[in-house]
């Protein structure tokens, strides 16, 4: 789950780290008010992409109307997808240097790690294609905590503990302050901050999973996510159902690799084996979809169960599409025999051959 | 990471719904489960197995054990893997999905200190066919496992499971299957699987069974290269848009890292086979 700035500094303020004096707006009068208060000050959309300032979603101003007319021109604005509903007003700072601090999950030490760079301002993806000499790696063993002392300035290193000890509590994927300021009259302050949580912690982060951003989803992707299912919905015409992340891709793979195109990705697998009625008609539901793949390859997920879901929600909705099914694996044999019995169909032997029909339907 | 008959097993989660199930299944298959825990059923007898408080309880009474089974809840993963480290296992098979990074990175640094190798999280399991498996793999399907000569690396069970079947249609055997798990940050890599494999005395050929996200497949180039086995592979998810995680925590594409065309690049260099579709593993081999 991804953070918008203003939460994630209310965040960075409880953890002791400074950052501007600004306030949250939701029209332009609102930002003329606080411009008026607070001074000279940067007007910012609060929306989760790092490309704010490139969209134009980022302006200075020194009045409240120069302030009233940044803000009618942000608000509503279309940034990386996501529309424009929240300015952040910020009090400019006098700057002297820019610097980058973060910490995250690192996948190759599988620990954290904390990265600092002196090149603050560009993104981390830029920082390390032109100034990789900038940039501080300290892995951190999570028994422990960080051992910071010789590496860093002292004044850097205390505020790098307080984003490492609000990364833990947070149970953060990434918690980066980009920039980081140093002041001409000295002292540091966190200009901008990206936070993303991780989705499987959520569950022991109750305030936090209330005040992250809202996903870009479609409308039968938040029917699926309400349903407890991973679906995404894709641009072609084949439906998929099948089980397990690998198998799932593997069926659109080979979707692609017969000249077909998937209407989404749907899997099953794991927990959810029990829920393929309501799956299929989630696949059913995209209005794109001309012939599905139903593809199970049982080993946790019974296929049996998966199959006895699919048959009820087929007998009930009762679709005119074509339907290819290829079953394999734990519950095999009392699948094939539901299915033909159900449904009049024969499973295909080869997952291949089943796929290849499909997209030949859909044509 | 290859399971053998005679290891010793515990279960941990052993008399849940899931955990009884595949507990039978493993036993049946003559796995030699040892044990299982749940604190509150302590003192009984589950399945024809005994039930013990925790690893530690176990490992003492039965004079150490060396592979435990976590059939456990994603909040309770960590304390139920500090167990079983703390009782001196070599070898946890994590199945469970969705335990939190963090917790994950601290059951890592909890192995790595006790010299404990994790498999997973998120994974099926191990299987060695016609011996002994640990975790959630139909090896009691003989059309999906036989005794054979070709070890198998999947992330993914589901996939993998069909990449065995057909390795079984066209007349191989598998030596022994490794399920590394769909995780993002995973106890046993491809190339500690790889390692595995290379030095198996059973194992003639390789297959890996990939897919986008990480950089776990071009990290094994190096160890690939100097290889004397012959080795195929099928990456899943060549089809699949970048920034989502397609299903697993793991699959996802950020810019190009973790793409399919950077594995497939990578593994071909090293002189690995790549073929397109999962059938074609078994013409390749």
């Amino acid at each position: 789950m991804d953070f918008e700035e203003a939460e994630a500094k209310d965040l960075l303020r409880q953890a002791g780290i400074p950052v501007p004096p600004g306030e949250l707006c939701r029209d332009a009068e609102a930002a003329a008010a606080a411009v008026s208060r607070l001074g000279r000050s940067a007007v910012k959309a609060q929306v989760p992409s790092g490309k704010r300032g490139k969209a134009g979603g980022i302006r200075l101003v020194d009045s409240a109307g120069q302030a009233r007319a940044a803000a009618n021109a942000i608000l509503g604005m279309d940034i990386a997808g996501y529309r424009v509903e929240r300015l952040l007003v910020e009090k400019c700072a006098d700057i002297a240097q820019e610097l980058y601090a973060a910490v995250l999950n690192d996948v190759t030490t599988r620990a954290p790690m904390i990265l600092f760079s002196t090149a603050g301002g560009m993104d981390i993806e830029e920082i390390t294609a032109q100034k990789p000499e900038s940039m501080v790696r300290i892995p951190v063993d999570i028994a422990r905590g960080p051992a910071l002392s010789g590496k860093l300035d002292e004044d850097v290193a205390d505020l790098v503990c307080r984003l490492y000890s609000l990364y833990l509590q947070t149970d953060a994927e990434l918690l980066e302050v980009n920039p980081l300021v140093r002041l001409k009259g000295g002292g540091l302050l966190a200009l901008d901050c990206k936070l993303s949580v991780d989705d499987a912690a959520l569950f022991r982060q109750p305030a936090l999973a209330g005040t992250g951003a809202r996903e870009k989803l479609t409308d039968l992707e938040r029917r699926a996510r309400e349903l407890g299912l991973k679906y995404i919905e894709l641009p072609g015409d084949v439906g998929v159902l099948a089980n397990g992340a690998g198998l799932t891709m593997t069926t659109m793979d080979v979707i692609e690799h017969c000249g077909g195109a998937p209407a989404n990705f749907l899997e099953i697998g794991g927990d959810a084996y029990t829920k393929a009625e309501g799956a299929l008609g989630l696949v059913l539901a995209n209005p794109r979809v001309k012939s599905i793949i139903v593809n199970f390859c049982g080993a946790f997920a019974r296929t049996d169960v998966m199959a006895g879901g699919v048959v009820e929600a087929w007998e009930k909705l009762k679709p005119s599409l074509p339907v290819f099914f290829s079953v394999h694996g734990t519950g095999e044999e009392e699948a094939v025999a539901l299915i033909r019995q159900r449904l009049r169909r024969e499973p295909y032997d080869r997952m291949e051959d089943a796929v290849r029909a499909a997209v030949a339907a859909a044509k | 990471m290859i399971v053998r008959r005679g290891d010793r097993v515990v279960v941990q989660g052993m008399t849940g719904r899931q955990g009884s199930f595949w507990t039978e299944k493993m036993l049946a298959y003559g796995t030699r489960i040892v044990g299982g825990v749940n604190p509150k059923r302590a003192g009984q007898t589950h399945v024809g197995v005994p039930v013990f408080a925790s690893v530690r309880d176990a490992a003492q009474e039965l004079g150490g054990v060396d592979a435990s089974v976590m059939f456990i809840p994603p909040a309770a993963a960590l304390a139920a893997a500090e167990d079983a480290i703390a009782a001196g296992v070599r070898l946890l098979v994590v199945l469970t999905e969705h335990i939190p990074a963090h917790d994950v990175m601290r059951m890592h640094a909890a192995a790595a200190a006790a010299g404990c190798r994790i498999v997973g999280p998120n994974t099926a399991g191990l299987v060695t066919p016609g011996e002994a498996f640990a975790g959630i793999m139909p090896a009691f399907n003989t059309r999906v496992f036989r005794p054979g000569k070709v070890g198998v690396i999947s992330r993914s069970g589901s996939l993998g499971t069909l990449v065995c079947l057909n390795l079984v249609d066209a007349g191989h055997g598998q030596s022994a299957f490794i399920g590394i798990g769909g995780d993002p940050m995973l106890g046993t890599t491809v190339i500690d699987a790889l390692r595995a494999l290379e030095a198996d005395e059973r194992t003639a050929a390789v297959v890996l069974v990939g897919e986008i996200g990480g950089t776990m497949e071009e990290a094994a180039a190096d160890t690939l290269a100097t290889m004397r086995k012959p080795v195929v592979s099928f990456i899943a998810g060549r089809a699949s848009p970048p920034g989502k995680k397609m299903g697993h925590a793991g699959a996802i594409v950020m810019g190009s890292r973790g793409s399919y065309a950077s594995k497939r690049r990578a593994l071909e260099s090293a002189g690995v086979r790549v073929v397109d579709t999962p059938a074609a593993v078994a013409e390749a081999l």
